[in-house]
């Protein structure tokens, strides 16, 4: 695969490693409280969706940058890329 | 026995002749000859057993879809089993060998299994090794074992290199046959990034094997020219000897390029790179295979695909047969005769299935249509043939035209699915293809050569201008559409013969029968239950065919019936090629320590810690067992002085307004209010509550931070810590760098350290007052060097780190051992570091393994709750936290003369080994010189409560069962007022 890294341009998938569900930037309020119900969920509760699918992926042989990609399961297409900091700076991860 | 079957003619080199060795028999051929074409030109047909049966096999076709002539090349290390001969370049001193038979290969031993054949039908496996169950590993195993594969592996270490390659371009052209020639004309001219590669060493494919006129002059010679045209344009890459193998995501394919293959000696040069080629845009020009008819006892040597009897002729000047006849069900079969004919080929019949009037006469050639082949004689080599209407003919060569399957590999790869076309009776490729690829000439149903090559030329255009380069107005080569007819014939029903449809595989019209009687009607059923199309050939020659027997016993159409579709490699390659330089020593990177080279002077044994090399220990002239000098290094230590290489842990170092607010939320104990000058051990949890890593950190400004992972850890943990800065805490002000490289790092420990360093440090006062337990500081040493300087311990003893930038790191070890001359300073290793952390009751990965919780570790105060920290919210879930979870101990045995062994399990004295009665487990163990016997840690239930109580470790793995008494894991100084002294 090839990911266009917003800062960097078009890099090998070999560059990255993959993590996950991008619903990991929505960590949940440590005080509420159901608060070990509400972690419990963001750790493990995940959709498995046949089609597309935001996930964090982490340029290590690269910038260190951790994007989110939203990728199509079923084809491998990836139709956007965004540096998952600018994502949670404003709030929203899903 | 000179080449009796050479003709004239051929794209063979007459000038250099190769004398090559098949079975011990020293024989001739030409440069331009494969194995196959060699040995049919000596008159040799007979060159290998079949799989299952032991039936003897010949040549069937002339390219890398050949299921039967696989041979052993080369000798001894080198040599390659199941290499197939028809793609095997001749040269001078090629050696090759038949596989798969016991004794020679006319009479092998093994021929008996095909006398047995009514029992080895499909399912026989399944069937038949089920029972009884104890007869598996015994006896059955072993037959299958010893009776399965082809050829045989040298079982030495490959000699050859193998490199791995990155080629970039707009337009990956995969064939040079006609289709892909005129397609790299057009990209050449356009000015695109081309590269065209092709598995054949002759560039051309049908161009060279059949006789056809593009653009007015003979075919090969417009190949040769086009060729010889398309090497003079910078932008074209033309590789010959290279298979694309698959089709990956985003136009990214890998492909295989024989360098030296081809020579007898590699010359310390790759023999193959593996490529990996990114593409803008792909043109598969892959071309089609023939496929073959099944009828009885269509598997003797002498039986070949008719395409390839007339490429022998044509391109390599070799007649397959002194007696050929042809059995077709399309008209590409009389092509083939008339072709034979013009190349001076004797021909004796002409069968086709199809009741209509002849498409040609050829003199003295007997024509027979509406007729079929049903039954062959000859055992190593065909001798007759028995027609439906009742006539044998005598013939030695049998070539079979069942029509041809368009190359639709690659497009699948990415789980496309073809299509099926009823006018050519051969599946297509589907809109469902690898984004970004075309598919032109007879891989996409073009069989003809006229329409192969205009739609190669319209496309390629198309393809072009969608990627923004602007073609002329060209006219595309001319040449004209052959007759091609086909009217579908796929088997001969005969009940008492067999029938092949896989011949590499031995997979006949009868499997396929009893696997629909026995319900397997889908086609990956089919396949899985038959083995059909699952050898090394990927049934390239057989899998439609199957396929279409299988929809003829269903009674249903093809497309209803199903389409198998194929996955990488396109043909099969070396595990050399796919690993590269990347095996023995260069498998990975070795990371070495500053002090490395000292260290080895000093005879240390090293020890591999990821990818770093670490002394294990320094063994001194006269110790004769690792124990010997382990012991040394402790006891030297905690009575003077040693020094110990920390290079390897990690090293993060944290900058920024809210270093001291990130590293809070990092680690699971507090961290706002460490001062300036101190150094504070941490504890990482993982979100799950579930503890990770654990390292101490020191704080050298307000706003900077310097932070020590373990060795292992040190990749993950700073790809934790910038998850967390990127993704959960965007707003904080903060920075990460890796700087485990930057720095040489020295434990100095015992009694004797301080006074060690006192000597090299500049100004600085190490007393207890200035200096005390866990403080840090940015020094200089030796003179104006910088160093950072921690007062921290794992030993227990009295202790400091010490860091320099790494280029002095080779200096200051020798500086340290040179000035601790007169402590009797001694260097110790892992084994001693561990020892003493045993002793201590430090923990480790063992006892931080993924499972245990601050709690278990005895560390479950550290784990604040008064503040936001990863894994802190799910470290109190109920089942982390009640009265039954085990603790850490320390255990020693009670007969002192014991050894205690890791893994061991904890057991009330007299109760069961039963999961049920499970206390806990060891965790590490160790010889305390110290103490003066064996000691070990590990997690006991509730083993906080238990100090001085006696339990078993039991040890079922290695047979021991011994009494040990529970301790505190802090065995050595427990107040610790040593490491404060």
């Amino acid at each position: 695969m090839i990911i266009h890294h917003p800062l960097l341009g078009p890099r090998d998938a070999s560059e990255f490693v993959h993590l996950g569900d991008a619903t990991l930037l929505s960590r949940p309020d440590w005080q509420a409280d159901d608060a070990i119900a509400q972690f419990h969920e963001y750790l493990y509760q995940r959709e498995n969706p046949a089609g597309e699918y935001r996930e964090l992926w982490y340029h290590e042989q690269g910038d260190r940058s951790w994007l989110i990609i939203t990728r199509n399961t079923l084809t491998h297409e990836i139709s956007s890329v965004e540096l998952a900091r600018d994502v949670a700076r404003k709030g929203s991860a899903s | 026995m000179t080449q009796i079957n050479r003709l004239s003619g051929g794209k063979i080199n007459r000038d250099k002749p190769c004398t090559f060795t098949f079975n011990g028999k020293i024989l001739q051929g030409y440069q331009g000859d494969t194995l196959a074409s060699a040995l049919l030109a000596n008159g040799i047909n007979l060159v290998g057993r079949s799989f299952k049966y032991h039936r003897p096999r010949g040549i069937f076709s002339a390219g890398s879809e050949e299921p039967n002539a696989l041979v052993q090349l080369r000798q001894a290390a080198s040599n390659e089993p199941n290499t197939r001969a028809t793609v095997t370049e001749l040269y001078d001193g090629l050696y090759a060998t038949s596989q798969n038979h016991r004794g020679p290969l006319n009479f092998d031993l093994m021929a008996a299994t095909d006398l047995l054949s009514p029992f080895l039908g499909a399912g026989f496996y399944y069937k038949t090794f089920m029972w009884p169950r104890a007869f598996w590993e015994k006896l059955y195993e072993p037959i299958i074992r010893a009776s399965a594969g082809l050829g045989k592996l040298s079982g030495e270490e490959d000699p050859d290199i193998y490199d791995k390659g990155f080629l970039h371009c707009d337009l990956l052209i995969i064939g040079a046959g006609p289709a892909g020639l005129a397609a790299a004309r057009v990209a050449a001219h356009a000015g695109a990034q081309v590269i065209i590669a092709d598995e054949d060493f002759l560039l051309g494919g049908r161009l060279n094997s059949e006789r056809h006129e593009i653009d007015g002059i003979p075919a090969d010679q417009w190949a040769s020219e086009t060729l010889a045209q398309l090497q003079e344009f910078g932008n074209v890459r033309i590789l010959p000897r290279t298979t694309v193998l698959g089709a990956f995501d985003h136009g990214i394919y890998s492909a295989l390029e024989r360098k030296t293959d081809h020579q007898l000696h590699s010359n310390g040069k790759p023999r193959q790179v593996l490529w990996r080629i990114y593409s803008k845009r792909a043109i598969l020009a892959s071309g089609a295979t023939e496929r073959s008819i099944a009828f009885p006892n269509n598997d003797r040597p002498g039986i070949m695909l008719a395409g390839a009897v007339r490429s022998y002729a044509k391109r390599y000047g070799v007649a397959a047969g002194k007696q050929i006849s042809i059995f077709t069900n399309n008209h590409s079969g009389w092509q083939i005769a008339q072709d034979l004919v013009d190349q001076g080929v004797k021909i004796t019949a002409i069968v086709d299935t199809r009741d209509i009037p002849p498409p040609a006469t050829f003199s003295g050639v007997a024509i027979m249509m509406g007729t079929q082949v049903v039954n062959t004689t000859g055992r190593k080599a065909l001798r007759s043939i028995t027609l439906s209407n009742g006539h044998v003919i005598q013939t030695d060569c049998l070539a079979v035209a069942g029509g041809w399957s368009p190359n639709v590999h690659l497009t699948c790869h990415q789980r496309g699915r073809p299509e099926w076309r009823n006018d050519i009776a051969a599946f297509v490729p589907s809109k469902s293809r690898p984004v970004g690829m075309s598919v032109v000439g007879a891989a996409n149903g073009d069989l003809t050569l006229g329409a192969a090559i205009k739609s190669a030329h319209q496309t390629t255009n198309a393809v072009l201008k969608s990627i923004g380069f602007q073609t002329k107005r060209t006219q595309p080569p001319r040449a004209i559409d052959e007759a091609f007819a086909i009217t579908p014939f796929w088997h001969v029903a005969n009940q008492k013969h067999r029938a092949w449809v896989d011949l590499q595989n031995d997979v006949t019209t009868k499997d396929i029968k009893l696997s629909q009687t026995e319900g397997f009607h889908a086609v990956e059923h089919l396949k899985r239950y038959t083995t059909l199309g699952m050898a090394t050939d990927q049934g390239k020659t057989s899998n439609v065919l199957g396929l279409a027997v299988m929809a003829e016993m269903l009674g249903k159409p093809i497309p209803e019936t199903g389409t198998t579709i194929f996955r990488p490699p396109y043909t099969p390659v070396a595990m050399g090629a796919l690993g590269g330089r990347a095996r023995d020593k260069n498998y990975a990177p070795i990371r070495k320590t500053p002090s490395h080279q000292w260290a080895s002077e000093q005879n240390a044994v090293f020890v591999e810690t990821g990818n770093w090399l670490r002394a294990q220990w320094y063994p001194k002239l006269g110790e004769t067992h690792w124990r010997e000098s382990v012991d040394r290094e402790v006891l030297a230590t905690r009575k003077s002085v040693g020094i110990c290489d920390v290079t390897t842990l990690g090293k993060i170092d944290i900058q920024g307004t809210d270093a001291a607010a990130f590293l809070n939320f990092i680690y699971a104990n507090p961290f706002l209010k460490v001062p300036v000058g101190k150094v504070r051990y941490g504890l990482m949890l993982r979100e799950d509550g579930i503890c990770y890593d654990d390292g101490t950190t020191a704080r050298l400004g307000e706003n900077h931070f310097v932070m020590t992972t373990t060795t292992a850890n040190a990749v993950l943990v700073y790809r934790r810590m910038e998850f967390a800065r990127q993704c959960l805490c965007p707003e904080m002000d903060v920075h990460l760098i890796s700087t485990t490289d930057a720095w040489a790092q020295y434990a100095i420990a015992g009694p004797n350290s301080r006074a060690l360093l006192a000597k090299i440090v500049d100004n600085q006062d190490l007393s207890n007052e200035v200096f005390p337990f866990m403080a840090c500081g940015e020094i200089t040493i030796c003179n104006g060097i910088p160093a950072r300087l921690f007062r921290i311990s794992f030993s227990g003893e009295l202790a400091y780190e010490l860091a320099v930038p790494t280029r002095y790191g080779d200096s200051l070890i020798r500086a340290l051992m040179a000035e601790g001359q007169e402590f009797d300073a001694t260097p110790y290793g892992t084994e001693a570091l561990s020892v003493m952390r045993i002793e201590k009751g430090h923990v480790v990965g063992n006892e931080i393994n993924g499972t245990t919780t601050a709690l278990n570790l005895g560390m479950g105060g550290m784990v604040s709750q008064k503040k936001d920290s990863i894994g802190a919210t799910l470290s109190q879930r109920e089942v982390l936290i009640n009265d039954n979870v085990v603790r850490l101990v320390g255990l020693q045995p009670v007969d002192k003369s014991h050894a205690l062994q890791a893994g061991a399990h904890f057991l009330e004295l007299g109760s069961k080994p039963t999961t049920q009665n499970d206390l806990g487990w060891m965790t590490s163990v160790a010889h305390s010189p110290t103490f003066g016997h064996s000691i070990g840690l590990g997690f006991v239930k509730n083993g906080h409560m238990r100090h001085g109580d006696i339990i078993r470790a039991w040890d079922g793995i290695r047979g021991r069962d011994i009494p040990v008494k529970i301790v505190s894991p802090h065995m050595y100084d427990p107040e610790g007022a040593i490491q404060r002294g």
